[in-house]
């Protein structure tokens, strides 16, 4: 655990360090400036439907499907990062106890 | 910069401060949830110290992927801070020390606040008394909300698995202010659940990143 924890946050500060560093020329590159603001958006997408939607190597469909819809809520009501975080987790803590 | 300027700026490094130091709440007891130790979690918020990277890392490891898979996730989600820094060199100075150090604090919440101000020195000061007060307080909120979690007999209980999707979500729908955006966060959500019963834990994410990097050249050429 402890060697992957370290790799990336080297990896990370490489990248701020980069930003800061790199000729200018480089990271202008049409390529590179329209690319990059799509990565996260992809990942961060990917994530949410991964970790909603399977357990393992199995799609399944449980409380965590309703704990997504409320944090989708909260979210258009542009409530606080923690508000949908705790709202999402007390969903799915709420609908397995019933 | 007058001294009315400097005190506003600090009033909005201690807003955003506060409000990242609520948000490591979350990351401190996701990250414990997720199995990982208290220092591994702490170790996170100083070294690491980019929000979306590290609760991406924790999430694929609580989801039962590999280390390896998450430290990549996590740096390929850390490219955009490689964009911020390009903005902000023309604004922190030139010493070499001072530039390694200010690295660490490239970030959203530093970027937004350093490009929003008028002069030079008002950005590199909003720039450097941002970047202090979210590393102290993100670095706060992670150790209580990893010792608060610690202290329960199992997360799961509470819906802690529930808790990373939600975080990601929140993360996310910033980004998707366009059509585009909001099209790719779709396709990449398919996607990652049709590969994902077919290769290892993480693994969905990488193939995701691959192929919008294809797309974004594809598009950029065009």
């Amino acid at each position: 655990m402890w060697a992957g924890v370290l790799v990336a946050c080297a990896a990370c500060y490489a990248l701020k360090l980069a930003g800061l560093s790199l000729p200018a020329s480089v990271l202008q590159d049409a390529r590179i400036q329209r690319t990059v603001p799509l990565v996260p958006v992809a990942l961060l997408a990917a994530l949410v439907a991964t970790q909603t939607f399977s357990t393992g190597h199995h799609i399944v469909v449980d409380v965590r499907t309703a704990a997504l819809i409320v944090a989708i809520g909260m979210v258009l009501l542009r409530a606080p990062f923690l508000v949908v975080v705790a709202s999402a987790a007390a969903t799915a803590a709420l609908l397995r106890l019933l | 910069m007058d001294s009315t300027a400097r005190r506003g700026i600090i009033r909005d490094a201690l807003g955003i401060g506060i409000a990242t130091g609520a948000y490591a709440l979350s990351f401190g007891a996701i990250s414990t949830a997720a199995g990982l130790s208290l220092l591994q979690t702490c170790a996170l918020s100083v070294l690491m110290f980019t929000g979306a990277s590290q609760f991406a890392l924790v999430g694929v490891v609580g989801a039962g992927g590999s280390v390896w898979a998450g430290a990549a996730t996590a740096a390929l989600l850390g490219s955009r801070n490689a964009l911020y820094g390009m903005r902000l060199s023309s604004i922190l100075d030139r010493s070499r020390w001072r530039r390694a150090a200010a690295a660490q604090f490239v970030i959203d919440e530093t970027t937004a606040m350093a490009i929003a101000r008028e002069s030079v020195p008002e950005s590199r000061f909003a720039f450097w008394a941002t970047g202090f007060a979210v590393f102290a307080l993100w670095n706060l909120g992670t150790l209580v909300g990893a010792l608060a979690t610690h202290a329960l007999p199992d997360p799961k209980v509470l819906g802690f698995d529930a808790a990373p999707p939600a975080a990601f979500l929140a993360l996310l729908a910033p980004r998707l202010r366009a059509r585009e955006p909001l099209a790719i966060a779709l396709g990449a959500a398919v996607v990652a659940l049709v590969c994902l019963p077919f290769v290892p834990a993480g693994v969905p994410l990488l193939i995701v990143a691959v192929l919008v990097a294809i797309f974004g050249i594809a598009r950029s050429r065009g």
